[in-house]
């Protein structure tokens, strides 16, 4: 599964920048989920706990995990047109699983609904986000970045 | 939100911990040769006894599928997504994603998907990472330097003045940001011309060899076999060879 490697890459960068911040304990994380990758938050929530305890460090114990997801929002540079990740109905399977393991084809399968241009940037909701990290340092409490 | 954290950005490293040499084949203008260069080069190497695995990079027009004839070949999805091995290589490129459709990246595009690919792809244990790469000095360039610390650089230029202008340029900005250059390859060479010799005497890099233009290469592509009888890959061999630079120990 492709939210393995996600998620691993996640609590890699949750216990590398526990040491820049000097935390001994991470108490909760927040992970956004942008809505064009499609990610399955179940698989992904339960990789995450899985390789958090595979890591067999004390640090991740009591970490919680909050997850959110964000939606989509594309934004035509031709006709400034937004839309949603609802618009895209008419996209098949097989073109939403290769948006979902590298979201930038996404240019090659949507176009602006209005001026049909491929020229548009996703303002929001690609792909995986740690927005904080919440962990106990040396005796006090610290809101990591 | 300058808070929130790529996580993708930390685990590239762990990503290409299991590769020994990472080589990216870079050169000046497009069309000198770049991705035949490291097709070859990969399945040459491949030959020879090595694990190796080639990466296509350039995302806006990649082209090693089709000089490797690939067809119906899809990664496997495991933890990540595990490249498929085609003809004794492990194969990545953005085009298991985007078809024959065009894909009108813009740079920021280019990082990204470039990003996705370096975090989710589970290469096995290899000798050599070669990467084709986009002509001259752009994103991807600048991504591979800030993302693929160890990678060394093979060069490939034709004898030909409007190439080897950004060669140069390319040759001196690696050494100013002091990246390996492993060497440059003449490709495409028409009669006897010290142009490249000649000019690349002021910058300290080792010429490799050079390529004959073959007439009959266009006959190979797509066809592995054939391709590895003709001229070209049995010069690229002969560079590969003897070339210390490789570092080979034949096996």
């Amino acid at each position: 599964m492709h939210e393995w490697s996600l998620a691993e890459a996640v609590i890699s960068t949750v216990i590398e920048a526990s040491k820049g911040e000097g935390l001994e304990e991470i108490t909760k994380i927040k992970v956004k989920i942008g809505e064009l990758q499609q990610v399955d938050t179940e698989i992904f929530k339960f990789a995450l706990d899985e390789i958090a305890k595979d890591q067999g460090t004390s640090l991740l114990r009591t970490m919680k995990i909050e997850i959110r997801t964000e939606k989509a929002i594309f934004r035509c540079r031709v006709c400034k047109n937004e839309w949603t990740f609802d618009d895209l109905f008419d996209i098949d399977e097989d073109k939403l699983e290769a948006i979902h393991f590298a979201p930038e084809v996404a240019h090659v399968y949507v176009r602006c609904p209005l001026c049909k241009s491929p020229d548009f940037e996703v303002v929001q909701g690609r792909g995986v986000l740690i927005d904080s990290i919440k962990g106990i340092g040396t005796g006090k409490e610290t809101k990591g970045r | 939100m300058g808070m929130v954290i790529d996580p993708r950005l930390n685990i590239i490293d762990k990503r290409l911990y299991s590769i020994k040499r990472l080589i990216g084949v870079s050169g000046g203008k497009g069309g000198v040769g770049k991705s035949l260069i490291a097709t070859v080069l990969a399945l040459t190497l491949s030959r020879l006894g090595y694990h190796v695995g080639l990466l296509d990079l350039d995302l806006s027009a990649p082209s090693a599928h089709v000089i490797l004839g690939i067809e119906s070949v899809y990664p496997k999805e495991e933890k990540g997504i595990v490249p498929p091995v085609v003809h004794g290589i492990e194969f990545m490129s953005i085009v298991y994603f985007t078809g024959d459709g065009p894909a009108p990246f813009r740079g920021i595009d280019i990082s990204n998907a470039m990003l996705e690919l370096l975090a989710i792809t589970r290469w096995g244990s290899l000798d050599f990472l070669i990467v084709d790469m986009p002509p001259g000095i752009g994103d991807a360039m600048m991504d591979v330097i800030r993302w693929m610390k160890r990678v060394e650089f093979l060069i490939v230029t034709t004898p030909s003045k409007v190439a080897l202008e950004t060669v140069k340029k390319v040759i001196k900005l690696l050494t100013e940001l002091k990246f390996p250059i492993i060497g440059v390859i003449e490709n495409m060479k028409i009669r006897e011309s010290s142009l490249v010799k000649d000019e690349l005497k002021k910058v300290a890099v080792p010429i490799l060899g050079e390529i004959g233009f073959d007439m009959k290469i266009e006959d190979s592509i797509g066809d592995v076999n054939k391709l590895l009888e003709s001229c070209f890959a049995v010069e690229m061999r002969e560079i590969v060879l003897k070339s210390p630079e490789f570092k080979l120990q034949l096996k």
